[in-house]
């Protein structure tokens, strides 16, 4: 087994990083690239911290071996952030209530962003489903399924906004 | 086969506050050349709240924007003494000592702006906006930054104060029993609405209605959060927490968090929630704490509900559906 060059965009920019056998793309993303906000909560797939958008589409990071995604895009709650302020999504779950101790936030986050992604006007019920991958230990999740849906409200009228 | 209904109720009298060897936290404040000001704790903030908690009663004491307080909680090492974050203690104790810490600094400011202002310390007034001026005369006054600037660099002091609450140990009176263990106790009541499945044993929990009398919520989105939270956590106590395994065999029982059961985004209740506000003599700005208490009452209220809905008296958590089942069978007469 020898260790692999793997290209990546992360965060829009183009990243290779040379990883040993069975690196997950949570250890690439944050000893590789010090993109410490993808949190590291259990390592089995469990509790949602460590979700990232993986070509779109939400994945927990500590369950992808990085070697089977080379060429791919990934985008980290750094990304998200933009150089001023905040997000719409992360707006909603600063004004919401929906963070305590935090750890959870930018894995509800991002969930939030692939969900938007692909419903821009979801449900209550489809906010439940987007965030049911994810543990939060402290809220008892009605803040944060609130938040979600506040930001669908915000993402869509940030988008009309651009668009006028 | 049926969903059956049922209604139950609970309520907690919840003391703030502890009774080993004295329940004491303390808290250093000072200002900055810029006319902010730092709180010094040794208590850790995870999640619950206490730095936001604490900067808004050091703000409101030093007559400051909220927003120029800081908080640094760095190192229980080198920070000043804090017994810790628990027994519902933290806004109650912290908020003492800060509020104290708060006056004393305030004190220095006050007469360092009026030395700067040559007026009497007695007449200023702040206005909440970063100014102290005259009280009556909004003109006649100075910048806190003007303040902080002057006292480091023209006299030579520090805008500082110290604050510690003590509650000192209480002993028992040997002959009554009595004794004086707490500051002052906090009270809520669960009411809760269940289904229970008369052929599977499920309980969902339908709603949860709460109400916290917690002397003064000095962030009330904070305290509506807590409420929230811990009856999420009391669902989970009542209904699933468990690390023994349901059957015998030890190595059954859960070892992670996909294995250790607690309710998900999909097993909610809706939660209806009520603060009332009665101001405790002790607390700062009337506050007692909420923490742990919001996790109590909603156990028996579910237990209870359960009891209503069924008839079924379970005496140890979690109510699984297995011992509804039992219970159900105990009734009709069967065993198994």
């Amino acid at each position: 087994m020898k260790h692999a060059v793997v290209s990546l965009t992360v965060n829009g920019a183009e990243r290779q990083m040379l990883v040993a056998p069975g690196t997950t793309l949570l250890d690439a993303l944050r000893e590789n690239q010090g993109l410490t906000g993808t949190r590291r909560g259990c390592e089995q797939g469990a509790c949602g911290s460590c979700t990232v958008l993986l070509d779109g589409r939400t994945v927990m990071s500590c369950m992808v071996p990085v070697e089977t995604i080379d060429e791919a895009r990934v985008d980290t709650i750094e990304g998200l952030t933009p150089p001023q302020g905040l997000h719409p999504i992360q707006e909603a779950f600063l004004e919401g209530f929906a963070t305590q101790c935090g750890f959870c936030t930018s894995g509800m986050i991002m969930a939030t962003a692939g969900l938007l992604a692909k419903n821009p006007d979801p449900t209550r019920e489809d906010a439940v489903r987007a965030i049911s991958g994810n543990v939060c230990r402290c809220t008892g999740y009605e803040a944060i399924i609130d938040a979600v849906l506040d930001a669908a409200r915000r993402v869509s009228a940030a988008g009309s906004a651009r668009a006028a | 086969m049926a969903r059956l209904k049922g209604r139950g109720v609970a309520a907690v009298n919840y003391p703030t506050g502890m009774n080993l060897g004295g329940d004491p936290s303390q808290a250093l404040v000072h200002a900055t050349t810029t006319g902010s000001f730092v709180i010094t704790l040794s208590s850790v903030d995870l999640g619950q709240g206490i730095k936001t908690v604490a900067a808004q009663i050091c703000a409101e004491t030093l007559g400051v924007p909220y927003d120029t307080v800081m908080v640094d909680t760095a190192d229980t090492d080198t920070g000043p003494h804090c017994m810790g974050t628990f027994a519902s203690r933290g806004t109650h104790r912290i908020g003492n000592a800060v509020i104290m810490a708060a006056r004393e600094a305030r004190e220095v400011l006050m007469s360092i702006a009026a030395t700067e202002l040559e007026v009497d310390a007695g007449d200023l007034v702040t206005d909440g906006k970063g100014r102290i001026h005259v009280n009556g005369a909004p003109d006649k006054g100075i910048a806190v930054l003007d303040v902080a600037l002057a006292a480091h660099f023209k006299h030579g002091k520090t805008i500082s104060g110290r604050g510690i609450f003590l509650k000192p140990k209480s002993e028992v009176v040997p002959e009554t029993g009595e004794m004086d263990p707490d500051s002052c106790q906090a009270h809520a009541c669960t009411v809760a609405e269940v289904e229970v499945d008369d052929e599977t044993g499920e309980v969902a929990v339908v709603k949860m209605t709460n109400a916290y009398e917690i002397g003064r919520a000095v962030n009330p989105a904070l305290a509506h959060q807590q409420i929230v939270g811990g009856a999420w956590m009391g669902i989970s106590h009542a209904l699933y927490e468990t690390t023994e395994p349901y059957y015998p065999d030890r190595s059954h029982g859960p070892l992670d968090f996909s294995e250790y059961l607690m309710p998900g985004p999909g097993d909610l209740a809706e939660m209806d929630s009520v603060i009332i506000e009665r101001p405790a003599s002790n607390g700062p700005y009337g506050a007692k704490g909420i923490g742990e208490m919001t996790a109590n009452s909603p156990i028996p209220a579910i237990a209870n509900a359960i009891f209503d809905a069924c008839g079924v008296r379970v005496t140890s958590t979690p109510i699984t559906p297995e011992k509804i089942l039992r219970g159900l069978d105990a009734l009709r007469g069967q065993t198994n």
